[in-house]
């Protein structure tokens, strides 16, 4: 199939962008869409052009790295897929595609399609680990963890890091990212110790971004190709608010 | 931690204080409704609830200055939070293709309309009524004002537009709140939802009910 | 020469708890005057700067990935083995130990893989201290599965997302040195050259991938943890941006390659479907454990798979290997579905598939417990090939996979140049010829977590040689060298894409050195490697600039080393005249098709010297004493 793509091209962080037009040709069906992209590149850069930028890594949905907006749509229209795994049978012959980068202020462009997401990395640091040091930990069946709240734990520590919950929400929030790591340390018991500290703090870092806040579109939840909860989001909230009101008492 | 900066700087703090004060706000329009409501028992009780009411001016002011505060809070809280919501996306999308609810996307306008609206209402029924008429026992004559005022269908109009606006503003953010007070998990979610749902057409029904009656011919008799 | 491999003596159970002892300890004080290059931050990278960091060492971890989360260690699905005996069926230490080596076809280091064995049972518990979400029973303990055929249930696993949990638990545990300022990350950065100062490696210059800019890290030592190197066939279930540039541009700088040619093809990966793809899908090998496997037995049946009766299909594995049947080893699987494949038994369009059926589960177990138990592998099936894995069989081909060679290593994890240490799939050490499922999570933390903070200690502990200045002249050298690299392949203005170059490369390395092997394939392509590199370097078109992102010049800077690489792994295969694990030349094999090993001759490991371009690579050899094992012939019958 042809396809005409409309593709975000920016040469840097400080120069503005615009749309440019390629014609995709004899794509077939069977490729994903980071193929069809690949296959676009491969006749730019035989003729001597500059490829389109864009992040990918893995290819089969768990890194975490493919970040375009396709069609209005983070990774696509498609449930609980990244733009890596959406091939293009979902496409028609003759479509117009407009691909955009994701786009918050604390994710700048920085070239074409390609982001810097380290803003996530910086939440993490902030507070997003179990503070437990090579070597001394305790046998792993010496804490029995309740089966339900493993696979809670699992359920949010399954988020790939993405940022698709950021491009989708129309305040740029990072709250289902967050939450999602705030969640899964904070029901296992390893976590318990410092639940009140890490939540703080990354709420704490999360602002510091510049991140959007929630305004339970629910929108984060629909593009994220994990489908994280938003009962997480909810569950940092409770966090939060429990670890202001302890500390405010023991400030007192 | 700084407990001020916790509460009055961060995202989510300022969400606390916006789903608390919203509560607070809902349960007003809810005892406000059913005191409204008293309209359709007649003349005789709507009057006799609103001189009730003037028969406790302290805590009608104690009231009257905790709803403000309310009304304040919550304008503050979504100021604040809105302005950040747009730095946060400095470039907009090309194409926009949301699959979040209307009513949710539209917070800020709804609650500016209903906000204006609570504005003209006050000065039109409490602050500065053009109608100070009493009735036969010498009391403020409410049912005679509101019978007049949805008389004009310009005002019945603005009556009916405010209040839908409220109930679609109602219809999200009571469940929003919840979710904001860390209450919305698992299935009640679902019930938090359902329960929005359910409280905005109520409220929709119950002050839309009172203009669309006067509109068709309710209380014609004291005109 | 190769230096020794420092393995200790005594008896094979205590020897790292005596080799341990023996390690020279840095005091704690002292700690923070060392600094600690580490390049990667996949399971081995991580692990090992958040632990070197939490000991006090300074660290630098660089990354090409935006993120060391991204490593490509969060692909791996099934599982870690341990030798924690919590079911209570007969597992131990020495159990795991021996399952290795003989997986491995006997081609492995006795001692560190005992080591390796023993240390599993502390990665679990680390992890589960880290909150890594491992599944678990009812009551509230840790659940175990059986995988990739061992006759214990040994492996932990976090739901089909094993690797990835792991790797967030060491990325969380470096990203909390992070925070603390104790380990400075360099995302996006590309390793260029390793920096040798009078022999010892001492820095590396790095290329940051958004400005281009070249830059200069000096260190009191130098840790890769880079990884293997598949995308040397092109089509391979790595992240299109693995690559093999630091160990191999380490080991043009002296540093010794070992095994090159043990490489593990994947039995169950999707497959390919055309050209046009940038990589294959693996489907996690518990697919086995309910998939029968099977192909038509006429050649060229195009019925559909539901329209071929029970009488004419072929289930091959249950056939051969009766006793494993459909859960044989990767090597053996893989090897089947081949030989199927070119009997022009194959199905599919390409005629490069064989079936996977799950009919007969589904009737047994009814669809619903299926679904549970596989259903995201069959949705993802579905997403990439449109087809209901539910309703018919699944087309699966071997695909590569891991790489079991690497940088050669001494027992303490340190390469023949002093001060350049080798962590996980990278270095060559404790997976022989052929790799056990869930033993590549259990060696890249082993490593990491366990190994190096000991073994660094002692190098440091032992030598002199600090952490020099980077105006030293071998800094600027080395940057020359890489700022000449990048300027040749910008200047070249061909008229072919990198990726087209690649995948002329990976295509012969696949046909002439991938699954099957013989003298006639691997000589010409000897003969054909050194053609494509002229091509390359003359033809190969890399618009853009150095400065700045360059996407096309981050790819055929990776392509260009695998274009010499290739050779050495050709080189490596056609040297080892036996067969062993994923290493098969089909002139040596038992009548019945086995892989047909030779101790005799061939009982040790193949460390190859860079002498030079355009040179053949001189050999060494590394004698693989066996004090506790017995070679025998690995049988799966």
């Amino acid at each position: 199939m042809n396809l005409t793509l409309k593709v975000w091209r920016q040469k840097n962080a400080d120069e503005p962008g615009q749309f440019v037009s390629y014609q995709a040709k004899g794509i077939s069906q069977d490729m994903s869409f980071l193929e069809m992209l690949d296959v676009v590149n491969e006749s730019l850069m035989t003729e001597g052009q500059e490829p389109i930028a864009f992040d990918s890594d893995c290819r089969e949905g768990i890194c975490g790295t493919c970040s375009v907006v396709i069609n209005g749509a983070p990774h696509g229209e498609q449930k609980a897929t990244t733009a890596c795994q959406l091939h293009m049978r979902h496409f028609n012959d003759g479509e117009t595609i407009t691909i955009e980068p994701w786009r918050a202020k604390p994710f700048p462009v920085i070239r074409d399609l390609r982001v810097d997401r380290s803003a996530f990395d910086r939440i993490i640091q902030s507070g997003g680990f179990i503070s437990a040091s090579t070597g001394g930990a305790p046998d792993a069946n010496a804490i029995p963890i309740p089966k339900p709240d493993a696979d809670t734990a699992m359920d949010a520590a399954q988020c790939i890091g993405c940022g698709a919950c950021v491009a989708a929400c129309k305040n740029a929030s990072a709250m289902l990212f967050v939450s999602a790591k705030v969640s899964h340390l904070g029901v296992l018991p390893q976590g318990k110790v410092e639940k009140d500290r890490r939540v703080l703090a990354m709420v704490n870092q999360m602002d510091k971004e510049g991140f959007g806040n929630c305004t339970v579109t629910g929108s984060c939840e629909a593009a994220c190709p994990k489908e994280i909860s938003l009962d997480f989001i909810s569950r940092m909230n409770r966090d939060y608010a429990a670890a202001v009101v302890k500390s405010a008492w023991n400030q007192s | 931690m700084n407990i001020y900066h916790a509460i009055f700087r961060s995202s989510l703090g300022k969400k606390f204080i916006m789903g608390l004060s919203g509560l607070a706000l809902v349960g007003f329009v809810v005892g406000h409704m059913v005191g409204n409501l008293q309209i359709f028992l007649g003349q005789e009780k709507i009057n006799a609830y609103g001189a009730f009411l003037k028969s406790m001016p302290k805590l009608l002011w104690a009231a009257r200055i905790g709803l403000l505060a309310c009304v304040g809070l919550h304008i503050w809280s979504a100021i604040a939070l809105v302005r950040e919501n747009r730095r946060a996306r400095p470039v907009a999308y090309q194409v926009t293709r949301s699959t979040a609810s209307f009513a949710s996307r539209t917070m800020i306008w709804s609650g500016l309309i209903v906000l204006s609206f609570i504005v003209y209402h006050l000065f039109d029924f409490t602050i500065t009524p053009e109608f100070k008429g009493v009735d036969e026992s010498g009391r403020h004559d409410i049912y005679k004002m509101v019978i007049l005022s949805f008389s004009h269908p310009l005002s019945a109009g603005f009556y009916i537009l405010a209040n839908t606006l409220l109930a679609i503003h109602l219809s999200h953010g009571f469940q929003s709140l919840f979710q904001s007070l860390g209450l919305s998990t698992g299935r009640f979610r679902h019930w938090f939802q359902s329960l929005a749902l359910v409280l905005g057409w109520l409220i929709f029904v119950g002050n839309v009910s009172i203009p669309t009656a006067v509109l068709l011919g309710f209380g014609k008799e004291v005109l | 020469m190769l230096p020794d491999s420092k393995i200790p003596s005594g008896p094979l159970a205590s020897k790292w708890e005596r080799h341990k002892f023996d390690l020279k300890l840095v005091n704690p004080a002292n700690k923070r005057k060392f600094e600690v290059i580490v390049v990667g931050s996949g399971l081995a990278g991580a692990s090992a700067s958040a632990t070197l960091a939490e000991l006090g060492y300074q660290v630098k971890c660089f990354c090409y990935q935006d993120s060391p989360r991204r490593a490509h260690s969060i692909a791996a699905q099934g599982g870690i083995n341990a030798a924690k005996n919590y079911q209570n069926d007969g597992d131990s230490v020495h159990r795991l130990f021996y399952d290795t080596i003989k997986g491995g076809d006997f081609r492995a280091r006795e001692a560190n893989v005992h080591r390796l064995a023993e240390i599993s049972r502390n990665i679990i518990d680390q992890c589960a201290a880290q909150g890594v979400p491992f599944a678990r029973e009812y009551s509230g303990y840790l659940a175990n599965r059986s995988f990739g055929g061992a006759q214990v249930s040994r492996t932990f696993y976090a739901r089909g997302q094993t690797g990835q949990q792991l790797l967030l638990g060491a990325y969380q545990a470096l990203s909390r040195q992070i925070g603390l300022g104790k380990v400075q990350m360099f995302p996006r950065t590309e390793f260029q050259e390793l920096v040798l100062v009078d022999g010892h490696a001492k820095g590396i210059i790095v290329r940051d991938l958004n400005t281009g800019a070249l830059s200069r890290h000096a260190a009191d030592a130098v840790v890769l943890a880079t990884g293997g190197y598949c995308p040397v066939f092109y089509l391979s279930t790595n992240a299109v941006g693995c690559n093999v540039t630091a160990a191999y541009r380490a080991h043009k700088q002296g540093a010794h390659f070992a095994n090159p040619c043990y490489t593990q093809i994947h039995p169950t990966c999707i497959p390919v479907s055309g050209d046009h793809q940038s990589k294959l899908t693996l489907m996690s090998e518990s697919l086995r454990n309910d998939g029968r496997v099977w192909v038509p037995l006429k050649s060229g049946d195009q019925r559909k798979p539901w329209d071929i009766p029970e009488g004419e299909r072929d289930y091959f594995l249950e056939r051969k290997y009766p006793s494993f049947g459909n859960l044989a080893p990767r090597d053996i699987a893989s090897r089947a579905a081949k030989e199927a494949c070119d009997a022009g038994l194959g199905v599919g369009p390409t005629g490069y598939g064989v079936y996977l059926d799950f009919a007969d589960s589904i009737k047994r177990m009814g669809e619903p417990s299926v679904r549970e138990k596989y259903g995201n592998l069959f949705d993802m099936y579905e997403r990439i090939t449109g087809e209901n894995a539910y309703r018919q069989p699944m087309r699966i081909y071997p695909a590569p996979h891991y790489t079991m060679g690497g940088l050669w290593v001494d027992y303490n994890l340190m390469s023949n140049v002093p001060g350049l240490f080798v962590l996980g799939e990278a270095n060559f050490s404790d997976h022989g010829a052929n790799r056990l499922g869930a033993s590549a999570l259990m060696q890249g933390l082993a490593d990491g977590y366990f190994v190096i903070p000991y073994t660094i200690g002692h190098y440091f502990a032992s030598h002199t040689q600090h952490k020099p200045s980077t105006t030293h002249d071998a800094f600027g050298h080395s940057e020359t060298q890489a700022k000449a690299r990048i300027d040749r392949l910008l200047s070249i203005k061909g008229n072919r894409s990198i990726r087209s170059m690649h995948w002329e490369l990976g295509r012969l390395v696949w046909e002439k050195c991938g699954m099957a092997r013989d003298r006639a394939g691997l000589e010409e392509a000897i003969a054909t490697i050194p053609k494509l590199r002229e091509e390359f370097w003359h033809n190969v078109s890399v618009p853009g600039e150095a400065k700045g992102v360059n996407v096309a010049l981050e790819q055929a800077s990776r392509v260009a080393d695998f274009m010499e690489f290739a050779e050495l792994l050709c080189r490596d295969a056609l040297h080892r005249e036996e067969s062993c694990g994923g290493h098969f030349r089909t002139e040596y094999q038992t009548e019945d098709g086995e892989a047909l090993r030779n101790d005799e001759d061939f009982a040790y490991v193949a460390a190859w010297e860079h002498q030079g371009e355009d040179k053949a690579p001189a050999l060494h050899k590394e004698a693989l004493d066996y004090q506790e094992v017995k070679m025998t012939q690995r049988s799966y019958k």
